[in-house]
């Protein structure tokens, strides 16, 4: 009974969310469309699944968000995003690109606040010395032209970035969502916590029998079958807190509007941070037959451990990094799939062809309204995938075997 | 070179987790009481197929 509620409400959700979001995010679109000529699906998706420096609400209501950047020629600078006038100034050599900083490192630039109305943002496309495509940018002031370099990042250049001239630590919107859900789950858990200590040998109240749900099942389901009876306690809190928070991110990336609409674990560098702490707390609570299963294998022959220690030492890496990939394309995937539906309306405005506008909204709709009925189904589901691996991992780190019987 | 490459990783996804789908579906059937724990851990083989995939299809559009 209580199952058929759930997935009834979650039925019920899905379609009001998916009712809401189309006319906001077609509304979001058209501005877009309509000010830079004829529609551009890639750039639109691509604008927006990507992390921002200011928090888009509506039209031209834009949330400013702190930008702390770091450039070692020219040190700290601390300001807010709304100083940037929505790209038309730029402070102290740093500009917004596509809603995100970068800078201009030439020094000849001049630095405090400089105005940029007349001129703008112009990219192309050029071929490194490896030969890769890379798109690069520059703007033109007082006749000469200037680089722009994007903020550095942590990949080495294997997707594409690299240590440039400055540091971005703003908080962006990815960021700001983030925060957001902690504070949600804070409230929510802390609340939650108070109600079990008032409500001691009572039957749960209120928002109580929301959470109780959840946590029988991860307690029940993941956490005791994955890591046995004897240590599950101990990882229990890490494994819900995983849990929770990524299915948080993950639902307010599903609202299209203001306090949700980031791409958060859609983002890889909050999939690696989370694959990361995963990782640690595998390989730190890693007892002595763990290790001794990875780096001298009992029970097979000396020949067949040589080929096998390399495999298990790359294993240990390869497991969080699956994890990483997984979450990180999933939820892409999904959010990619839905803004190219809500695309199809503008394409379908763009050629005038079989009906024009008022076909695309029906048909990229239907499709949208399914879609994103789909990604409430995702969300659970990575969130559900990522903590019952993690379970997994840990469970076989801290497992005691029995030699002399199993093998 | 890249995107055909993905679209083949995903053929070998959608063949690996059709069969774990099937083999679940015909192992709840004969044993309806053991769905809870079929659920799971076709939903942990499945991810694991996935992630299989995944690599291959993130490679194949790396190298474009």
């Amino acid at each position: 009974m209580k199952v058929k509620f759930n997935l009834f409400s979650g039925l019920i959700f899905g379609i009001i969310l998916s009712l809401f979001s189309t006319p906001i995010l077609a509304s979001d679109d058209e501005s877009k469309s309509s000010s830079g000529g004829s529609y551009d699906p890639v750039g639109t998706v691509l604008d927006h699944i990507s992390d921002k420096n200011e928090f888009h609400v509506w039209e031209h209501v834009h949330i400013p968000l702190p930008c702390i950047l770091y450039a070692p020629d020219h040190g700290w600078s601390f300001f807010m995003s709304s100083k940037f006038d929505h790209g038309h100034k730029a402070i102290d050599g740093y500009v917004l690109n596509h809603g995100r900083v970068n800078r201009i490192a030439d020094p000849e630039f001049p630095q405090g606040e400089v105005d940029l109305h007349g001129t703008h943002i112009e990219s192309k496309n050029i071929t490194t010395a490896d030969g890769k495509e890379k798109t690069v940018y520059s703007i033109n002031y007082h006749d000469h032209e200037y680089m722009i370099d994007p903020p550095s990042t942590v990949d080495g250049g294997f997707v594409g970035g690299g240590i440039t001239s400055f540091y971005d630590f703003s908080i962006t919107k990815n960021v700001a969502t983030m925060l957001l859900a902690a504070i949600l789950l804070g409230w929510l858990f802390i609340t939650v916590a108070r109600r079990y200590k008032k409500n001691e040998g009572k039957a749960p109240s209120g928002i109580q029998n929301f959470i109780e749900p959840f946590f029988l099942f991860i307690r029940d389901e993941v956490t005791r079958p994955m890591i046995g009876e004897k240590h599950y306690e101990r990882f229990q809190p890490f494994i819900m807190s995983l849990f929770f928070f990524i299915l948080f991110c993950n639902l307010m990336g599903l609202i299209p509007f203001f306090p949700g609409g980031a791409n958060v674990t859609g983002n890889l560098a909050v999939t690696l941070a989370l694959a990361f702490i995963t990782f640690l707390v595998v390989n730190l609570s890693g007892k002595k037959d763990y290790w001794e299963h990875i780096f001298w294998m009992p029970g097979i022959p000396a020949w067949v451990k040589i080929i096998l220690t390399p495999v298990e030492i790359l294993s240990l890496f390869i497991k969080p990094f699956s994890l990483m990939i997984r979450l990180f394309a999933n939820i892409s995937a999904g959010h990619i799939i839905i803004l190219s539906l809500i695309g199809l309306i503008f394409l379908f405005k763009d050629t005038g062809q079989l009906g024009g506008a008022p076909t695309g909204i029906i048909v990229g709709g239907a499709f949208t309204a399914f879609m994103n009925l789909i990604e409430l189904l995702v969300a659970f589901l990575q969130a559900f995938i990522f903590a019952i691996l993690t379970a997994s991992y840990i469970g076989a780190a801290v497992e005691e075997h029995h030699h002399e019987e199993a093998h | 070179m890249g995107a055909i490459g993905a679209g083949i990783a995903a053929i070998g996804a959608g063949i690996g987790i059709g069969l774990i789908g099937s083999k679940a579906m015909e192992a709840i059937a004969r044993q309806p009481e053991a769905v809870g724990d079929i659920r799971n851990n076709m939903i942990l083989t499945a991810a694991l197929v996935e992630g299989a995939a995944l690599f291959a299809i993130v490679v194949g559009l790396l190298a474009g």
